[in-house]
């Protein structure tokens, strides 16, 4: 396949950015999204020009690190998956695709396409855990759980905070990533004892980072490559309420 | 406990709550139009003496000001936020699917505050005396206003728009007041749906009534 890329580049987090036009050749269907970038890459070191900077760990969807605005789409233009998991046979020969980096007050652009997600980091450290005495593992059965709540705690807990439900958010909101980090315990008996002041000085830390709020559009639930709900933010709001 | 009254959900919640408040009038005053379509302006007259006069009507008027306040200062307040957390936006449109008249609610809201100036200078500012006019029989003022092309267009556009608002506002304040869940929230959805289409539509029926048949 032949390409035209039109990517942000943006030398630092102070310069002024703007789009560059690559165009790739030989392109297969069967690369990965992020294996073309990597050959764009390959082929900028070559001719010693200064290649497009972006996250990465993983690629296998479960780190959250990578993420780039694909055509209007957070993660591209496929539902539930990861800029990693993105093939590019979801793309066509003579297509152009237009990369931007998620765009948000809290999450201020790096380099390139790497942004600062730190303000996830900070929402987290004000409340994203269960306070246990570290030594042996308890009995497992000594606190029963539902399976219905196990399920719907695990359906939360796998949220890989990887920043698409503000990239896809016309607000830039965060509360579909709160709401799942806060259900992810509040299912739970063991994150009950803390409930209250977890989910207070979270939203306490969301507010204070500059996201938006939420207008209950559903872009969010849309983009959230692992399939967060929307019903998931009213918990969220329930625990808020029990919180007052 | 400030952190919590000031906090971003609270607003919303507030914001909800003031806009659930005014779903509850829409239909009082749709059964009150109603009686424009009787050839008497006895009954329309002595319900809009009525609702001028009953004492706790008075008092739930001044609620109903402070929630249209509250909802209209909080709305413009939380947009303002919402613009500022995204300074510069995307150069791709943004195509993630979403409830599309979530998209306008801030636009819509301003459209039907504008047809409330208009309406409270028709109507309410001349029961208080700010503007000249006879408080004693809206029935023919309302019928004056109806037999204007300009003014039945402006009416009719602005109850549709009405319609698109009410759609993501009710099922939106219920999310937003934490009572959706996933049995509930299609439920609620449908409900949006028939109150969005039944209220604007029966208010606009009312002037297209009148249209056909006087």
């Amino acid at each position: 396949m032949k390409l035209t890329l039109r990517i942000w580049r943006q030398k630092n987090a102070t310069a002024k950015g703007n789009f560059e036009t690559y165009q790739m050749d030989n392109v297969s269907p069967r690369m990965a999204f992020l294996e073309m970038l990597d050959a764009l890459n390959k082929k900028l070191v070559e001719e010693d020009k200064d290649p497009v900077a972006f996250d990465h760990d993983c690629r296998e969807g479960i780190c959250g690190s990578c993420g780039m605005f694909i055509n209007g789409h957070p993660h591209g233009p496929v539902p539930a998956i990861t800029t990693c998991h993105l093939s590019m046979r979801f793309f066509k020969d003579g297509d152009t695709i237009w990369i931007e980096p998620w765009r948000a007050k809290p999450f201020p652009v790096i380099k390139d396409l790497i942004v600062d997600r730190k303000a996830f980091d900070t929402i987290m450290i004000a409340g994203g855990f269960i306070s246990v005495n570290a030594g042996a593992a308890p009995e497992a059965n000594s606190i029963l759980v539902p399976k219905t709540k196990s399920d719907m705690a695990f359906d939360t807990a796998i949220c890989i905070g990887c920043g698409a439900c503000v990239a896809a958010c016309k607000n830039a909101s965060a509360m579909l990533f709160v709401s799942a980090k806060i259900s992810q315990y509040a299912l739970l008996p063991q994150g009950r004892v803390e409930a209250k002041e977890r989910v207070r000085k979270m939203v306490e830390k969301m507010d204070e980072a500059g996201f938006g709020n939420c207008s209950n559009t559903g872009a969010c639930e849309a983009e959230c490559p692992k399939e967060i709900k929307l019903v998931d933010i009213a918990r969220l709001r329930r625990e808020f309420i029990k919180a007052f | 406990m400030s952190k919590i009254l000031f906090s971003s959900i609270t607003k919303k919640l507030v914001m909800a709550l003031a806009g659930l408040f005014l779903l509850t009038f829409l239909p009082v005053h749709l059964f009150i139009n109603l009686m424009l379509l009787k050839s008497d302006p006895g009954p329309f007259n002595t319900a809009a003496h009525f609702m001028a006069t009953f004492p706790l009507i008075r008092i739930m008027e001044i609620v109903l000001f402070v929630a249209i306040f509250v909802h209209i200062s909080w709305g413009i307040f939380i947009q303002i936020k919402n613009w500022l957390a995204r300074p510069v936006g995307y150069v791709s449109a943004n195509k993630s699917e979403t409830s599309f008249f979530s998209r306008f609610m801030i636009w819509t809201g301003a459209t039907i505050l504008t047809f409330f100036v208009l309406h409270w200078f028709n109507f309410y500012f001349i029961k208080i005396g700010l503007v000249p006019g006879n408080a004693e029989d809206f029935y023919s003022v309302a019928h004056k206003l109806f037999k204007i092309p300009a003014y039945d267009i402006i009416y009719l556009t602005c109850f549709a728009i009405l319609g698109f608002h009410l759609y993501h506002a009710f099922f939106s304040a219920f999310q937003t007041i934490g009572l959706s869940t996933s049995f509930w929230s299609p439920v609620l959805k449908v409900i949006a749906t028939i109150y969005a289409i039944v209220i604007p539509a029966c208010f606009a029926l009312i002037l297209i009534t009148l249209w056909l048949f006087r």
